[in-house]
């Protein structure tokens, strides 16, 4: 390994940002936000059969205390405001998650008062989509966010005041 | 004379006890309710409008997502709607299905309905209770329409399949632990001290208020008042099952409460009627112009092949005219009222949502109460936002 590890096994050695990722990744603090019928699959996924704390994943009621926010349900033009105030009143780091067709796309609403998906107003990490999602493809979107928060770079520097947070595309 | 000021708080449209996008300006004189007045339209996807350019069929999926928590019996009302202006003769079989599948429909909402009311007021245990019981209901929906919520199973003239091999086994399955469970939900909060003292005289509503209110559902039957669509005015063959209607005494959030369970209690007893009374048989109405053609003669036959065809692409036409139809999905009356201009879609579809109505009692439900009971007035309002706002 090329490092001395005189205290054997006890201690991990990582960097910085991985610690802070790995910190983020395994305590994403969801706020409870639930629109329309995908509300209740988040919930059905929040409850006993599927339970997200297993992963760290705890719905808060404000966003002060929040840092992912899940829009899961069609967004009004009524409501959009409403989103933007709560989106803006969550701390930094912050992720989006897009739950079903409706906050993807506008789904089948096609009308004058639907918003054609969340993305036109917030920067949507996760694209989760279905009508509503299965529990499954909600955990399956959380794990990718997860894996998201993981290769993000300069985590620990940004927070510290050097520099930003770097989020690599894609593969 | 001391001089009296009142305090406006603004509770929602984000709020974790408002049932989705409800929001409430509250008027306080300290910690008491002088006036409630609720603004919705949070969650306004013109489904009506949507219903006026789509055929008959397409117009399904979007019942659906009206009542989310009730899908079947949103489809049930506008299927029986349409069936009424067309004078579709139903075959047995298929309204037995949609009997048993209407009430598992009740069974499921009212689950949500006591996870919600009894997480609002603190009592979580029942929430992570009730919401695995529903996962079972949920599993035998997606058996037999291949979706958890959102079934679009109905169709005009029957059903869109027959169900599976093991509905039947299934089902009795169900009627058989779901007694078990609501006895513990029972357990958990009929005696509860903590859920009586939230309950017992909170949201008073007298019967004749509820009835000028045009309260529908459980939350009128908890004020007194015997009144229930399934055994005072019939449809899908209701009338061939015996069940009793619960009705309360005390117009207050603890007899609703007592209502509901006793309600969901009788869905599991007209479910295991109906269950005797499944016969084999066809599916779908003997009507060729508006029901799909059997799958059989769609994949080996050209004139099956185009009959699927033409109903898919165009519809059928309904004969002119407009018709009202009312069932007792789980939350009140929910209504349909179709205007056909004779062509292939919905001239106008309007929506009577129980919640919408019900809702419009919250003000005479809450006024001189504390402002934390007014939680407990959403919660036993049972209330859902996407039929509300439509």
């Amino acid at each position: 390994m090329g490092v001395d590890n005189p205290l054997g096994d006890n201690i991990i050695t990582a960097s910085l940002d991985s610690l802070v990722n790995w910190s983020r990744k395994s305590s994403i603090w969801p706020m409870t936000f639930g629109l329309a019928c995908c509300a209740i699959e988040m919930m059905a996924t929040g409850a006993s059969h599927n339970d997200l704390d297993r992963f760290g994943i705890i719905f808060r009621a404000s966003p002060r205390q929040a840092d992912c926010i899940i829009i899961a349900g069609t967004v009004t033009k009524k409501m959009l405001p409403v989103i933007k105030t709560v989106y803006e009143q969550m701390p930094e780091p912050k992720w989006v998650v897009a739950m079903g067709a409706c906050a993807c796309s506008g789904g089948i609403f096609d009308t004058y008062s639907v918003v054609q998906g969340i993305d036109e107003a917030l920067p949507v990490d996760v694209y989760i989509p279905g009508c509503p999602p299965r529990p499954e493809a909600l955990l399956f979107g959380l794990m990718k966010l997860q894996d998201k928060i993981m290769s993000e770079r300069n985590s620990f520097g940004s927070t510290i005041g050097l520099g930003e947070r770097y989020i690599p595309e894609a593969a | 004379m001391a001089n009296k000021e009142t305090m406006t708080v603004n509770m929602g449209p984000q709020h974790p006890s408002t049932h989705g996008v409800l929001r409430l300006v509250i008027e306080l004189d300290g910690e008491i309710i002088e006036k409630v007045t609720p603004h919705i339209g949070y969650l306004h996807r013109g489904v009506e409008k949507l219903s006026e350019h789509r055929t008959y069929h397409q117009t399904i999926p979007l019942t659906d997502r009206l009542d989310y928590l009730a899908p079947m019996s949103n489809n049930l009302g506008y299927v029986l709607a349409v069936e009424k202006l067309l004078g579709l003769q139903i075959p047995e079989r298929a309204e037995t299905v949609r009997v048993i599948l209407a009430e598992l429909t009740r069974l499921k909402s009212h689950l949500v309905w006591i996870a919600c009311h009894a997480l609002d007021i603190g009592a979580m245990t029942v929430f992570i209770y009730a919401f695995r019981e529903r996962e079972k209901i949920m599993e035998l929906y997606e058996k037999i329409s291949g979706a958890r919520m959102t079934s679009n199973y109905f169709r005009v003239g029957g059903l869109s399949s027959d169900v599976y091999p093991g509905f039947e086994k299934d089902v009795q399955e169900i009627i058989d632990t779901f007694p078990g469970y609501i006895d513990t939900y029972e357990g958990l909060l009929t005696k509860n001290t903590i859920w009586l003292q939230r309950t017992i005289g909170n949201g008073i509503i007298s019967a004749e208020d509820a009835i000028d209110a045009g309260i529908t559902g459980p939350a009128l039957r908890g004020s007194g008042v015997d009144w229930d669509l399934r055994r005072d005015n019939p449809y899908t063959g209701y009338e061939k099952y015996s069940f009793k209607v619960p009705v309360g005494e005390k117009c207050d959030t603890f007899d609703r409460y007592k209502v509901r369970l006793i309600e969901m209690r009788e869905a599991i007893k007209i479910v295991s009627q109906a269950l005797k009374n499944l016969k084999p048989g066809p599916i779908l109405a003997d009507a060729p112009q508006v029901v799909y053609p059997s799958k059989e003669s769609t994949y080996n036959s050209i004139e099956g092949l185009i009959h699927h065809f033409k109903i898919a692409s165009e519809g059928f036409p309904v004969p002119e005219g407009e018709v009202y139809q009312g069932v007792e999905a789980p939350k009140g009356e929910l209504g349909y009222y179709i205007v056909s201009d004779g062509g292939n879609k919905p001239y106008r579809m309007r929506v009577r949502p129980p919640s919408f109505v019900n809702l419009s009692a919250i003000e005479k439900m809450a006024k001189g109460a504390m402002i934390a009971d007014l939680v407990a007035v959403i919660g036993t309002l049972d209330i859902v936002l996407g039929e509300i706002d439509r």
